[in-house]
């Protein structure tokens, strides 16, 4: 029979909407105002901190609405906004700094429901303030560091077979190695190639001199790169974990980027600074045989590079690093004997390895910490990318007393410094420095005052074309506006269920589905009306009218589709959120506009006699 | 039944294509000429900057905000009122060794001798490295997804009607991208997004019109390409002005209500739909027909037997 759907279609569209309804549902309860608290590695928090706070919480007049104890978090829902700011101090002066306190906004969805999956859209920080970066890695740093450590390895692999040199240097065409005859240079190039699988070695050998060039393969290029971002991101999502933020994001994007966004963060010099700090240790051995005096005046001998002091006075130090800060799991300010500030450091076990042979071949000799730092001053270079300036410096040198191993310490700072030398060291160390290349900064008040107009236009806008498709349309105008609700349930749904950030222009993109996701109907609607024009029968025109518009519809929606796609690749952030409702909600208004409507216009008038239609 | 539009038979709607098509081409060469000329005012996210936005306790006087700001690292900076009176955006330009953070903080003590509960609502900065990427990128997309619509719209229906489509799609932004020109706003992310968005929405439209002008191919026997295209049109009629008046219905609220945060976005949209509804009919189907779709184009390739009295089909 025309227009009468089976069972199951009609069951199927029923059973759609009831998810789609159950999973919109979280979006209505809103948000409870809270603190967050953390552990680290030092402290964790348990039922006993949990039972504690509350009691201060309490004490203080500070009305808790909950208090929840989750992966290793507590969380604790406050009754008055007001309150936030107070329970935060409260609760960090009474912990200390091995905890992480922080303000969130906790979905107030109740209990039952969240068991169930059920999960509010997260807002973006468009809609809710905060902080975006996009940091780059200065990747040209990590390959010259790169070249460094081979430039080290060369050296010994050489010596260690007794394969003569005359000097090994980086060139912009790669490291250069001179030999003074053809034969150590073939003993070189063999042994060479066989230990470096990941370099590729060329003799460009002259007349003049006998040289082999040493590249690093294409394919190494791209894992050091590779490692570089992603070794880069461990140690910033430490970064901000000292920041004390709730929902962080760090994320990658492209081949050097990092986007990190601190949703509710508006002290963002704080931020910069503990995010764009690239500081790092190395350790040197100090150049015993070099004359200081000569070296200042330039003559620097070969392998050695002469460094300063903070006070001024000069240290030449081997080029070789025995340790990067990169193996360091622990660093600590503490102090010695006699009261005077230092770093306690602790090595993971690769690193103790490397430090305890460095060590033992060095008794009784000096070694140097030298402490980096990169630093934005302004500088671009010629392609507009930021320019950091290297900035290197002695804070100690200490005679090695014993082969030393995980455990070690650094003296010879003040106080302060040995603070934050232990705070830097303690979040990691950047293998390259990165530069903020792009900064957004929302306030709180904006991104309400954003959510507010988004909805304002979302209810004017759907307002009249609710009214006006009930006028031109009647009980079928009544019926679209049925599937355009719905839809609008639907799209929330989904987004909810996949977890999408909700953003000012995604806001837009449900406007626009609105406006846009009556086409269907309309498409529909007016085809039936054709027919009835024709002269069909009511239930003909009812099943050629949806029949015909089908692949129409179809065909319009695929494009759009197509270009939300491509939105989607090319957009970043906000845009990115307009593409991804504008893609739900195309495919949930053809969803609701065809099936939708059709199971309740078969149920209302399919199969039976009637001579004219409502429409 | 209640109508908008009430058609007595077909309209002839190509009648007036070639005045309209000369008026599509005048269109076209004086947004290319506005482009070539004045050029695109491109936003913070295609050439870098910083943007500072401030929400003043009382109406500032621009004038003296403007002599306040006069320094050396932010020379070039424009100041206008955004939204409100009470809140001015501050656009600065990257300086040579000026880093954006010392710019910000001299704008904020600049503002604070003028009001001291002024606050600070938004801060971007995008270097300028990031921005040029962006409209390399942007550019591209928009490209790929012309592309991307020629071959889908070629698979699904015919050559010329994909190379009608494409060219309407070029003329809307072509267009849309002109008056921003003209008008000198701004044209950033959003406004790309909303660029792209017209881009699906207009050949909404168009596919619409060639859906029906297939279907009358192959169910009007007689008849020349113009009239079944006159009466494609005439069908679709009602239905492309409903959906363009419920989608401008959505988008004017978003112009109107949005917050001036997404007006620019509103203001693509607005341009590109009325644009994009006209260019369905004068622009894609017109070209079609000068390209020289006729019926046989049309014909499914199963159509052999029906197609006897079509000699072309016959070898």
């Amino acid at each position: 029979m025309l227009n009468k759907y089976p069972i199951w279609k009609n069951l199927m569209v029923v059973i759609v909407l009831i998810i789609g309804g159950f999973y919109a549902l979280p979006n209505i309860f809103g948000e409870d105002p809270a603190v967050q608290v953390a552990g680290s590695r030092f402290a964790e928090v348990n039922v006993s901190t949990q039972t504690q706070l509350n009691d201060l919480l309490a004490s203080n007049g500070i009305d808790v609405k909950k208090s929840e104890l989750e992966n290793d978090q507590l969380l604790f829902r406050l009754a008055h906004a007001d309150d936030q700011l107070k329970a935060k101090e409260l609760i960090s002066s009474q912990l200390g700094d091995k905890y992480t306190v922080a303000l969130n906004l906790a979905p107030a969805t109740p209990e039952w429901l969240a068991d169930l999956g059920g999960e509010p859209m997260k807002l973006g920080l468009d809609l809710r303030g905060g902080v975006h970066f996009l940091m780059e890695v200065d990747m040209s740093e990590a390959i010259r560091k790169m070249e460094e450590a081979k430039v080290a390895d060369f050296r010994s692999q050489l010596r260690k077979e007794r394969i003569r040199y005359s000097g090994i240097k980086i060139k912009s065409r790669g490291i250069e190695i001179k030999f003074r005859n053809e034969e150590a240079l073939s003993k070189a190039e063999f042994l060479l190639k066989r230990i470096n699988n990941e370099m590729v070695f060329t003799d460009v050998s002259t007349d003049a001199q006998q040289m082999l060039l040493a590249v690093m393969s294409e394919e190494y290029i791209k894992q050091v790169k590779n490692d570089a971002v992603s070794q880069n991101m461990t140690t910033i999502r430490n970064r901000v974990n000292q920041l004390g933020v709730a929902e962080p994001v760090v994320q990658r994007q492209g081949a050097d980027r990092i986007i990190v966004e601190l949703p509710g963060v508006q002290d963002t010099a704080r931020a910069k600074e503990i995010l764009g700090a690239t500081a790092s240790i190395e350790l040197h051995m100090v150049d015993q045989n070099a004359d200081v005096g000569r070296a200042v005046r330039g003559h620097v001998p070969a392998g050695s590079v002469l460094y300063y002091r903070r006070s001024g006075e000069p240290v030449v130090l081997k080029k070789k690093v025995i340790l990067t800060g990169n193996y360091i799991t622990d660093a600590q300010p503490s102090f010695d004997e006699y009261s005077r500030p230092q770093v306690s450091i602790g090595l993971d076990a690769k690193g103790g390895n490397i430090f305890s042979n460095a060590t033992k071949d060095n008794v009784g000799k000096p070694m140097a910490t030298l402490f980096i730092e990169y630093k934005d001053k302004g500088k671009r270079n010629p392609d507009g990318s930021v320019k950091l300036d290297k900035t290197a410096e002695v804070i100690s040198v200490a005679t090695i007393q014993q082969r030393l191993g995980r455990n070690f310490v650094i003296n010879g700072l003040t106080q302060v410094e040995s603070q934050e030398l232990a705070l830097l060291l303690r979040a990691g160390a950047l293998i390259a420095p990165v530069s903020i290349v792009e900064e957004r900064t929302i306030g709180p008040s904006l991104g309400a005052e954003n959510i507010q107009n988004g909805l304002s236009a979302m209810i004017y806008g759907m307002a009249i074309v609710l009214v006006f498709m009930l006028i031109y349309y009647r009980a079928f105008g009544f019926i679209a506006n049925l599937a355009l609700s719905f839809n609008l349930i639907m799209v929330v749904a989904v987004m909810s269920m996949l977890s999408a950030v909700l953003t000012l222009p995604g806001i837009a993109g449900m406007v626009l589905t609105v406006g846009m996701a009556v086409d269907g109907n309309v498409l529909i609607y007016e085809r039936i009306r054709e027919e009835l024009r024709a002269g069909r029968s009511v239930q003909q025109a009812i099943h050629e009218g949806y029949g015909n518009a089908f692949s129409t519809i179809a065909d319009a929606n695929i494009t759009t589709f197509i270009t939300a796609l491509i939105l989607f690749a090319i957009g970043t952030g906000a845009v990115k959120g307009f593409a991804v409702t504008l893609m739900i909600g195309i495919a949930t208004s053809m969803f609701t506009s065809i099936v939708g409507t059709r199971a309740i216009v078969n149920a209302l008038w399919g199969g039976k006699r009637i001579k004219k239609l409502s429409i | 039944m209640f109508q908008i539009l009430s058609f007595k038979g077909t309209v002839n709607f190509l009648r007036h294509a070639v005045p309209i098509s000369f008026l599509s081409m005048v269109l076209v060469l004086g947004s290319l000429a506005s482009l070539a000329t004045k050029g695109i005012n491109w936003g913070l996210d295609f050439t870098g900057g910083t943007v500072v936005e401030l929400e003043f306790e009382h109406a500032p006087n621009l004038e003296n905000l403007r002599a306040d700001l006069d320094h050396d690292s932010l020379s070039g900076a424009v100041i206008q009122n955004f939204g409100s009176t009470r809140d001015v955006l501050i656009r600065l330009q990257v300086k040579e060794g000026v880093k954006s953070d010392d710019q910000v903080n001299l704008v904020m003590d600049a503002a604070r001798q003028v009001d001291k509960d002024v606050v600070q609502k938004r801060v971007e900065f995008v270097g300028p490295q990031v921005g040029k990427e962006l409209a390399e990128q942007g550019g591209l997309a928009v490209l790929v997804a012309l592309i991307c619509i020629l071959v889908y719209v070629s698979f699904r229906f015919e050559w010329r009607l994909a190379m009608g489509s494409v060219a309407a799609l070029a003329h809307d932004v072509i267009v849309t991208l002109g008056v921003f020109s003209i008008l000198q706003l701004e044209f950033d992310l959003t406004v790309l997004a909303g660029l792209l968005t017209v881009v699906g929405y207009s050949l909404n439209d168009t596919i619409v019109v060639y859906d029906r002008i297939r279907e009358n191919f192959l169910k009007m026997r007689k008849g020349s390409p113009s009239d079944i295209v006159n009466a494609s049109i005439t069908q679709t009629m009602s239905r492309t002005i409903i959906t363009t008046l419920t989608t401008l219905i959505t988008v004017v609220a978003l112009f109107l209500k949005g917050g001036s945060m997404i007006h620019g976005f509103a203001t693509a949209l607005l341009m590109g739909i009325m644009v994009g509804t006209y260019s369905s009919i004068y622009v894609a189907s017109y070209l079609a027909i000068r390209l020289g779709i006729s019926r046989d184009h049309m014909m499914p390739v199963e159509i052999e037997k029906e197609g006897a009295d079509q000699p072309s089909m016959m070898p």
